[in-house]
């Protein structure tokens, strides 16, 4: 890269550089390290009163209900990630090596939608098809089924996760698969590899980064997001985020929420070094 | 070949129900929106805008709509702003300690909403700024400002190092080769990533939620009146602002790939 000759202090450079750091310095590092250090915090009266105390950390995690509540989140979570993969992967398959490029691109122009558009509403609408005298049973009805109990239960649950993280799922996988080098497919298949085979030996294998990039990414939205398990599960096990919500908003227990936050943010952090480990983690036997 | 058609057409099958299944919470709120009964089934009720009427009519709506408005404005101003500067930095120059610099931009998307709007209530609260619209604004720019920094990144990808010391040889200050080279270049991006942001914000309701105080945005009167319970006002209001949102995405999509098509075909 050519440079110009260097000032001691260049003030072109630090225009560019400095605003994000101020910013992100400011609103974001700080609120992290100040919910960090909220966590040792003490509540009085229902005023919260800056500490240095343990009493917060002991008192959540020697509770029952919060492990419950952990190991469900991770458990939901994990599912929605494995319903997703499943269920993405076909169609991400057909995009990449079934469709044209322009079937492919107006495909990914329409996943890109409602990834972005208001989840809140869509999951609202959910509710309204899968209720007991809902559209979902009364189109089954005519087919003399139901009417089934769909809300309230992890299946409106994982509904809801679906919503959330089905177009970006597919939107990943597609990308991981299409980048593949489709001569190697063919050799594969010359040398008598059958569909099945090559899906198993050859495309995934190639893809495997961008693939549990999808995965970590999916995780991540379903472990934190509280619309789905709230509205749609009916918060009977209530997930992390509902945890927090609750201790938020009645409680004023904010230390305690933070207390939450954390174990989550360590675990999202686990899964995703764990994860992104394992995606560049060269194969064995591979040259 | 015959089983290969068949493939096809099965995954084509496949690939529709995807579909279905992503746009049927869309649609269908639009077609409860327009319907007379309170708990929408099939076979639907009479054709209404009662529930328009009634978001009309209502001053909160009105008020929450406003609010939006200047939140999703302001935010994507100043995340494209932030945006910028970073991906012409992250561009430009290499320097220590670029790694921490591009975490702290990039890493707010990956951390769940709840967690962020727990975080920014209390700081807010500490420092003083909670329960402004300003509140909102801020955290909603320190959320979307990665996305402004990703596309106008990928378009200065597509640019030439060589243009910007081509402009410094022809007498030109850094300055002016940033005017003249530069934001000319990256102007389809910047209006990408202007639309992109704002849809993120307009969109967004556990943050402002936490933050926002009195001063309500549309997500967070959803919110509240979802709390409720079946309310079909929702599904008018959602229509609402479903085509505001999808109108952003789509033209940022526009804007973005149109004109990386163009400079692809010589």
């Amino acid at each position: 890269m050519p440079s110009k000759p260097r000032k001691n202090i260049d003030l072109y450079a630090l225009t560019w550089r400095l605003p994000i750091i101020i910013w992100q310095g400011i609103f974001f590092v700080g609120p992290v390290l100040f919910m960090l250090a909220m966590s040792f915090f003490l509540v009085v009266n229902y005023r919260m009163t800056e500490a240095f105390e343990f009493v917060n950390w002991t008192k959540m995690l020697s509770r029952g209900y919060f492990w419950d509540s952990y190991w469900y989140t991770i458990f939901i979570a994990s599912v929605s990630t494995i319903c997703a993969m499943c269920i993405a992967f076909p169609a991400a398959y057909a995009l990449a090596f079934r469709a044209s490029e322009s079937t492919r691109r107006w495909a990914i122009f329409l996943l890109i939608i409602p990834f972005f558009t208001s989840y809140l509403v869509r999951t609202f609408s959910w509710f309204v098809i899968l209720s007991k005298s809902g559209v979902l049973n009364g189109l089954l009805s005519n087919f003399g089924l139901g009417p089934y109990t769909m809300l309230n239960t992890n299946f409106g649950t994982l509904v809801g996760y679906m919503t959330l993280t089905l177009p970006l799922v597919v939107i990943l996988q597609t990308f991981s698969m299409a980048n593949i080098d489709k001569t190697l497919i063919e050799a594969a298949r010359n040398l008598g590899c059958k569909s099945f085979a090559v899906i198993w030996q050859v495309i995934i294998p190639l893809a495997k980064t961008g693939l549990i990039i999808a995965a970590i990414f999916c995780f991540i939205l379903s472990f934190g997001d509280f619309v789905a398990p709230f509205y749609l599960g009916g918060s009977q096990e209530p997930t992390l985020p509902i945890l927090i919500l609750d201790t938020t908003k009645s409680g004023q227990q904010w230390p305690r929420a933070a207390v939450v936050a954390i174990m989550m943010m360590g675990t999202l952090f686990v899964v995703a070094f764990g994860g992104i480990a394992l995606a560049y983690r060269k194969r064995k036997g591979a040259k | 070949m015959n089983a290969n058609r068949t493939l096809n057409v099965i995954l084509g099958i496949y690939v529709a129900l995807i579909f279905a299944f992503v746009f049927a919470p869309i649609i269908f709120s639009m077609i409860f929106s327009f319907n007379s009964q309170r708990f929408p089934t099939i076979p639907l009720g009479n054709f209404t805008t009662e529930w328009y009427v009634k978001i009309l009519n209502d001053p909160d709506v009105w008020e929450a709509a406003w609010n939006s408005l200047v939140v999703c404005t302001s935010t994507a101003l100043i995340a494209t702003f932030l945006g910028f500067c970073t991906a012409y930095s992250d561009f430009r120059y290499n320097f220590r300690f670029k790694g921490p610099y591009l975490a702290l931009i990039l890493l707010p998307p990956t951390i769940p909403l709840i967690i962020v709007a727990l975080a920014m209530l209390a700081w807010f609260s500490k420092i003083g700024m909670s329960g402004q619209i300003y509140s909102i604004i801020i955290a909603h720019s320190v959320l979307t400002a990665p996305f402004a920094m990703a596309v106008i990144r990928l378009r200065l990808n597509q640019m030439d190092p060589d243009l910007e010391a081509a402009a410094w040889n022809l007498g030109g200050s850094e300055w002016a080769t940033m005017r003249h080279v530069i934001v000319p270049f990256c102007k389809p991006a910047i209006a990408s990533a202007l639309f992109l942001t704002a849809a993120v914000s307009f969109d967004e309701f556990a943050v402002s939620w936490f933050v926002s105080g009195l001063n309500k945005t549309l997500p967070v009167i959803i919110l509240e009146i979802v709390q409720g319970n079946i309310d079909p006002q929702v599904n008018a209001i959602g229509t609402f602002v479903f085509l505001i949102s999808i109108t952003l995405v789509v033209l940022a999509q526009v804007f973005l790939f149109s004109r990386q098509l163009k400079s692809i075909r010589p």
